[in-house]
Formats: structure tokens, C-alpha cells, sequence
């Protein structure tokens, strides 16, 4: 019985980021369009978005490899793994205590190698300009998340995240100095991996100037629908990841009733809202930075997760 | 004759008897080269440079006097001396020359096709002369280890309009960027051929539909130059007031773009609402939001509307409320800053040298004005400052911008303080015989040059067109180097070259 339950949450959870995805990514494009005083598409128009690349036929380059055409699917299973591993209204789910950070972290990055692959697949210009820029963010970005797990893992005593959202929603934790700091580079780390002003600007149409858009350009139909989902399953992720471990108070505790976890769900979307509306906010008040910034400012949060670490080593409890 | 001083220098056979308000000498190999010489020295600035079937024409100008004078080479002979060769700022104009009419430029050093893509019923349209090699185009060559090319255009994944840029790349550095236009040619002066001064005029209209009002503002004063005739006072003040408002509008779409380009997407949102209400207001005054086909020879076709002064006085009680908020917020936001200053640097002396109109070459302390320099009418008797900035930056073109946003709101206040009661279109007198005009109008890019020759029935035998931005491309090219790929398209804003206004 106890086996079927945990089936069930676990596969609700599953159709859960699934379907929400392309709701947030909506959610902000319609924020920003108000911030620019324009009504905006609907809310739903993602939802369209996908259906009518679905039926669409795909074009492909005539020199595309098979390694072309499977990736979409890699991309996707991969980043919808990773997804449905991170807690969103309620812990002790059937996956969280197989999987941890880091596989989420591998799982995403194991993602991204495939898509810099496909952007270089094709052979254009673009495709190798995005890759290489890409790769350059990754570098910079996957040190920094790992810093900022280490350091909530050594607070929590754990990299399993039910484990670490039940205890950061315990009175074991207070404030601490550490905490912030992760939490800082988390969300840097956040706009960079989901390709958000000032690193890179989904609403582009400036070929020269792409990093996501650039490695995918050359994707259309079904590709184009999963890598898209993919896209919008990793922003979810991210904010439910920075939920879960920062704000994870209302997520409901393993072995609850319905209405706990009703309760838990109806928290989880109002924190998506939060986040939703503050990244339009953040992203409409700047502007891109240039390309040679980027080191920089993921840099920063780079040593933003070391300090972390370190303050916690040093101070052992801070 | 005023500018008989510049041409005391250039040794010429005979003065054109019928050009105006500018001598017109023709010149002999010695002249030529002299002429050439003084290019290359810096002594004078190419305003123009165009060819008819057997002869060529340069524009000349001498910043210091204010003086313009116009040297012709007869290429009985089917070829000229190159300019380009000694002086690179008449080179795509040169090979624009010899694809329209098969002139050959002797010692050029690039006579690769610029506007002929190939695709023409017949190679040399305009001229006379047989058929032409068709090779693929080849790009200049860049050379050394770890290079690679990227292919940008002529179709962009944004809705703009087509153009070619090669760039040669080292990682994201830029070595080498060189751009092929041609895409949008359309035979405007094949069309102007034999075409009556009203169709020739609505020609004049749709070569750039961005800077409508000045390209027919300069055709008109060419074609009453030609024929000796001044357009009435109120008209005079009317064609101001639409170029001035279409300078707004454009300047308004300019700021908020080059600001969408670092994805700043708020700047854009809010003078894209300006620049609908100056359009709305332009509709309101005159019955056309791009205002086309209302400056004429001879005058303008319709006059104000009453709810037009109206809409254009409540325009700017909003952009007095609105604009100094944007130029705060351009100013205060870090990021943006970060991207605009210092990018894309055009050197003084490449402006100086190319004569970049507009604000490429004012960003770049080059003071050149037409309303100012050439002071034609009504400009001469408004008062207005002319903003020269000497960093060269994209920072820079954007400042320019907004001043001359300041200014143009302060001149129409001035035009319609002065706007008396008058006639707005005068009949033009008949034919009297070859006559040939020219004239400059300050477009939002930068000065629009018309060379225009009608014959006895005021038909126009020959019209030669020449956009500011023949002169602010090649800047382009050599403001990306050294800067990465990825800051071109805001460069490239920054500078907002006309294509359909070069590919003709």
C-alpha cells in the first residue's frame, strides 16, 4: 500500500513539473510584457507553442548525424529526470532518497554536453559559436553549484534533498552567514544555466549575440518542442531547487495526509509566482552584459560558494 | 558664383552654364587628379560621386569655407581615372559607377560588383556598353592560424533589412568585417529617367521610407534650384517642420533600439511610445505618419491641420514629462553604460576623412550639419545648436541622439511660433531649356545629397541620389574590429545605416 502511494506521488510529481513547466515560462513572458506596459501573449501560449511544433514536419540539415536527431530526446529525458527529483510540494518522494544534488547536477550537465554537441552537429557558424559559449558559462557555472551543494551539504549533513528541505525547514538551522552566500551564487548560478539577461536573452532575435537560442537554431518540429520543454523544465527546476532548499517551509513531510499535501502544493505554486515575477523584474531593470563579463560575474559566484564552504569550516557552525 | 574659391585651385576646361546654386567645372585629366590629390591630402571631403553614360561627377566640399563645387570628367573614352584608388571613401560609389554604367575606373586596385548581384536582365543598365564576367563574389582574404568566417545574412532572424556581413574571427575577436549590400536595389535611377518632376519626386520619396521627408526636401530644392525658383515662406517652414518630426520619430526608434540591443528591452518599450505619438501627431498635422509625398517642387501639398498643431503641442507636453526620465535612466543604468561606452569606436580621423555625416560623424567631433553648415532655408533664420561629441562610441551616437531629439523639439516650437499665413505652393515656371540643381537636406542619418539635370520639358534627364550612410558603412567595418562578434549588433544600431537608401 505504502509502495502504490509513494508510486503515485512520485508519478504525480512527474506530471506535475511536466505540465507546470511551460505555465512559469508563460508566467514571466507575460511579467515583462507588463513591465513594458504591452499586454503580452497568454498565459498559455507555451502550451500552444509546443502543440503546434509537435505537429509540425521536422527539417533536417542534410549533414545531420543520428547524434542530431536523438538528442532532443536525451536533453529531455534527462532534464525531466532531474526535475522530478527535486522536491516540490512535498519530500519523501519515492526518487529523493534514490538520487541527490550531485546526480541532479550530472544529470544536467550530461544534458548540456549533448546539446553543445548538437549545436556543433550541423557544422553553421552560429551552432559553434553558441557551443563554444555555452561551454565557456559551464565551466565557470558547474564549479560554482557544486561549491554552493557542498556548503548547504555540510550544513545539512547530507546531499539528499528531502533530507536537506526537511532540515532547513527544522529550527536546527536559524540564519547564517554561510547560507546566505550560497544561496547568493545559487541564484546567479540559476540565471546563467537558464540562459536569463545579463548572461544570455531568450527573446533575442540577434543571431550574434545568442548563446542557448545560437546551439539550437538549427532544431525544428518535435526537436525544437523537447528542447524547448527541456528549456523550460530546467528554469522549473532551478526555482524549485532554490524553493526547496531556501524557502522550504509548507512543502509537505513524507507520510502525510491529502490535505497536507494539498496544502503543500497550493505553497509551491505561490513560490513559483514569487520567483516568476521577481526574474521579470530583475530582467527587465538590465542589460545584457558583454560576452567577456560572464567569467566575472559567475566568478563571483563561484567565490561566493567557496566563502561558504570555508565560513563553515572555519567558524563550524556559523 | 560663391564657391568660385574652391575651384581656383583645380585647373578645369569650362563652367556648366546651367548648375545650380553650385558651379559645376569640367576637368581634364590634370584637374582630376588634382581634384584627387586634394581628397587624398585631406584639404577637401567627397560629398558625392556619381556617372552618366559618358561622364562622371564629384562632389566636392571645403568644410573650412563652406563651399561646394562639382568636377565632371568626360569618359568619352569609356573610362576615368579611379578615385578609390588614392582615396578609399569613393570606392563602393566607383564600383556603384561601373556596374550602372560600365565606366571603367583605370588603376583601380577592387572592381569587384557592389550593386550587381548578377541578377539583372542586363549588366550596365544605365549605360551602353556589352556583357560582364560572372564570377562568385569573392571577400577580401584574412589570413593567419585559427580563423574562421562567419557568414552573417543577407536573411537575419530578426525582421530588418537584408545585408551581408562576413566577419573574420579569431574566437569572439573580430579581424576582419566586411559587408555586401545590394539586396535591396530597385533601379530608382534607372526609374528617375525621363520621369516628369512629380513622378520623379514620389521616386525621391520611397528611396529611403525612413528619411521620406528629406529625401524629398532635397529633390525639391534641387529641382527649384534647377529651375530657379523659391519655395514660399510657409512651405519652406512646413518642410522643416516634417523633417524635424520625422528626425524625432526616427531618433526616438533609434535610442530605444540601440538599448534593445544590450537587452534592455524597457528604454525600447517606453520611446517606442514616443515615437507611435510622434507618428500619430505627424498623421494628425499632415494625413501621412511617414508624411510621404507632401514636400514637392515648388512648395508643399497640404498644409497644416489645426488639430495637428494641437497633437504635436500635446507630443511634446509628454516627451518635456517623459524623455528626462529616459536619459536618467539610460545614464544611471550600470549595465547598460558597460555596454555602450567605449564599444565600437569610430576614430576622428576616419570621420573627417570619409566626411561621416549625421551622428557617426558628430560622435566623432566631425561639426558638419547641413541645416548648419549649408544653412538653407528655413534653417537659416532658426536658432539651434549643432552637438558635437569627440568619443566616437556608441555612448556617444546615443548622446548625439538625444540631443538632437532636445533640439528638434525646441525648432518646431520655433516653426510654429514663426508659421505665418502664406502660400503654401507656388506654380513652377515651364522648361526653359537644360538646367541642372543640387541640393543637401540634414536627414536623421546624416545629409542627403540630390544631383538632379531636367531637359527643356522639366523632365528629369539624369538624378543621382547619394544617402549618408555611403560614407557611415565603411566606419562600420572599421569600428567592429578589435571588438567581439557579439557586440556587433549594437554597434551596428548604433550606427542604423540606411540599406535601401545606398542600394538605389
Amino acid at each position: 500500500m505504502t509502495a502504490l502511494r509513494d508510486f503515485l506521488l512520485q508519478g504525480a510529481q512527474m506530471l506535475l513539473v511536466l505540465l507546470l513547466a511551460p505555465l512559469l515560462t508563460g508566467f514571466v513572458r507575460k511579467v515583462k510584457a507588463r513591465l513594458l506596459r504591452r499586454r503580452g501573449p497568454p498565459l498559455l501560449q507555451p502550451y500552444r507553442d509546443l502543440v503546434r511544433l509537435m505537429r509540425k514536419d521536422v527539417v533536417l540539415a542534410h549533414n545531420a548525424s543520428w547524434l542530431f536527431r536523438v538528442i532532443p530526446y536525451l536533453m529531455f529525458a534527462g532534464t525531466w529526470v532531474a526535475a522530478s527529483l527535486v522536491p516540490t510540494f512535498g519530500s519523501g518522494l519515492l526518487f529523493s532518497w534514490t538520487a541527490d544534488l550531485i546526480a541532479i547536477i550530472a544529470l544536467l550537465g550530461s544534458a548540456r554536453f549533448f546539446q553543445a554537441l548538437a549545436g556543433m552537429d550541423v557544422g553553421t557558424a552560429f551552432g559553434g559559436i553558441g557551443s563554444s559559449r555555452e561551454v565557456m558559462i559551464a565551466t565557470l557555472a558547474e564549479p560554482a553549484i557544486l561549491m554552493t551543494v557542498f556548503s548547504v551539504a555540510m550544513i545539512a549533513g547530507s546531499t539528499q534533498l528531502s533530507y536537506v528541505a526537511e532540515f532547513m525547514g527544522s529550527d536546527a538551522v536559524g540564519l547564517r552567514v554561510s547560507l546566505g552566500m550560497a544561496f547568493v551564487a545559487l541564484i546567479i548560478v540559476a540565471l546563467a544555466e537558464n540562459a536569463r539577461i545579463p548572461v544570455d536573452n531568450p527573446a533575442t532575435h540577434l543571431e550574434l549575440t545568442m548563446v542557448h537560442e545560437a546551439m539550437v537554431l538549427e532544431y525544428s518540429g518535435r526537436h525544437l518542442a523537447l528542447v524547448d520543454l527541456s528549456s523550460q523544465l530546467k528554469l522549473l527546476l532551478y526555482v524549485s531547487l532554490i524553493a526547496c532548499v531556501f524557502l522550504p517551509w509548507g512543502a509537505a513531510p513524507a507520510e502525510v495526509g491529502p490535505e497536507r499535501l494539498a496544502f503543500g502544493a497550493l505553497l509551491y505554486l505561490g513560490k513559483l509566482t514569487v520567483f516568476g515575477f521577481l526574474l521579470a523584474l530583475f530582467e527587465t531593470s538590465i542589460a545584457k552584459m558583454r560576452v567577456f563579463r560572464i567569467p566575472d560575474f559567475l566568478g563571483a559566484a563561484l567565490m561566493l560558494a567557496l566563502l561558504a564552504t570555508l565560513l563553515r569550516f572555519v567558524s563550524g557552525g556559523m | 558664383m560663391t564657391a568660385m574659391g574652391l575651384l581656383d585651385h583645380i585647373p578645369y576646361t569650362r563652367l556648366a552654364p546651367a548648375h545650380r546654386p553650385w558651379p559645376r567645372a569640367a576637368v581634364a585629366d590634370e584637374g582630376w587628379q588634382t581634384a584627387i590629390d586634394r581628397l587624398a591630402e585631406g584639404t577637401l571631403t567627397l560629398l558625392g560621386f556619381w556617372g552618366e553614360p559618358a561622364a562622371v561627377h564629384m562632389a566636392l566640399l571645403d568644410e573650412a569655407a563652406a563651399e561646394i563645387a562639382v568636377v565632371s570628367y568626360d569618359c568619352g573614352s569609356g573610362s576615368f581615372p579611379s578615385v578609390a584608388v588614392r582615396h578609399p571613401p569613393a570606392l563602393r560609389l566607383e564600383r556603384a559607377i561601373h556596374d550602372l554604367f560600365g565606366l571603367v575606373p583605370t588603376g583601380a586596385a577592387d572592381l569587384r560588383p557592389w550593386l550587381d548581384h548578377h541578377v539583372w536582365e542586363r549588366p550596365f543598365p544605365l549605360g551602353s556598353r556589352g556583357a560582364r564576367q560572372t564570377a562568385a563574389y569573392a571577400f577580401l582574404p584574412a589570413e593567419g592560424e585559427g580563423l574562421h568566417q562567419v557568414a552573417v545574412g543577407p536573411v537575419h532572424a530578426g525582421t530588418i533589412e537584408p545585408g551581408h556581413f562576413r566577419f573574420t574571427v579569431n574566437g569572439e575577436y573580430v579581424v576582419r568585417l566586411e559587408q555586401w549590400l545590394g539586396y535591396t536595389h530597385k533601379g530608382v535611377e534607372s526609374l528617375m529617367r525621363g520621369a516628369n518632376l512629380e513622378a520623379a519626386a514620389k521616386l525621391a520619396n520611397r528611396t529611403s521610407g525612413d528619411s521620406a521627408v528629406a529625401y524629398a526636401f532635397a529633390f525639391a530644392r534641387a529641382a527649384e534650384a534647377a529651375l530657379q525658383v523659391e519655395a514660399p515662406p510657409r512651405a519652406t517652414h512646413l518642410r522643416a517642420l516634417m523633417a524635424e518630426l520625422e528626425r524625432l520619430a526616427n531618433h526616438f526608434g533609434d535610442i530605444g533600439a540601440i538599448c534593445n540591443d544590450a537587452s534592455f528591452a524597457l528604454m525600447h518599450a517606453q520611446t517606442g511610445v514616443l515615437r507611435e505619438r510622434t507618428l500619430r501627431a505627424a498623421d494628425a498635422a499632415f494625413g501621412h505618419r511617414l508624411m510621404m509625398d507632401l514636400v514637392v517642387p515648388g512648395g508643399v501639398t497640404r498644409d497644416i491641420a489645426p488639430e495637428g498643431i494641437a497633437a504635436i503641442r500635446a507630443l511634446f507636453v509628454e516627451v518635456r514629462k517623459v524623455f528626462p526620465r529616459l536619459i536618467e535612466l539610460y545614464d544611471n543604468t550600470a549595465s547598460l553604460q558597460d555596454r555602450t561606452v567605449t564599444a565600437g569606436t569610430v576614430k576622428a580621423e576616419y570621420a573627417r576623412r570619409f566626411g561621416a555625416g549625421g551622428y557617426v560623424g558628430r560622435a566623432s567631433g566631425r561639426n558638419f550639419d547641413a541645416r548648419r553648415t549649408l544653412a538653407y532655408a528655413p534653417y537659416d533664420g532658426l536658432s539651434f545648436e549643432v552637438p558635437v561629441l569627440q568619443a566616437g562610441d556608441v555612448d556617444a551616437r546615443v548622446w548625439i541622439r538625444i540631443r538632437e531629439v532636445e533640439q528638434s523639439v525646441a525648432l518646431i516650437e520655433q516653426i510654429l511660433h514663426r508659421l505665418a499665413p502664406g502660400e503654401i505652393r507656388i506654380a513652377l515656371p515651364a522648361g526653359r531649356g537644360e538646367c541642372e540643381g543640387m541640393a543637401l537636406a540634414e536627414a536623421f542619418r546624416g545629409d542627403v545629397l540630390v544631383w538632379l539635370r531636367l531637359d527643356g520639358e522639366k523632365r528629369v534627364q539624369r538624378c543621382h541620389l547619394r544617402d549618408a550612410s555611403w560614407f557611415q558603412w565603411p566606419l562600420l567595418e572599421a569600428a567592429i574590429e578589435d571588438n567581439i562578434i557579439a557586440d556587433f549588433p549594437l554597434c551596428n544600431k548604433s550606427f542604423n545605416c540606411a540599406y535601401s537608401g545606398v542600394d538605389l
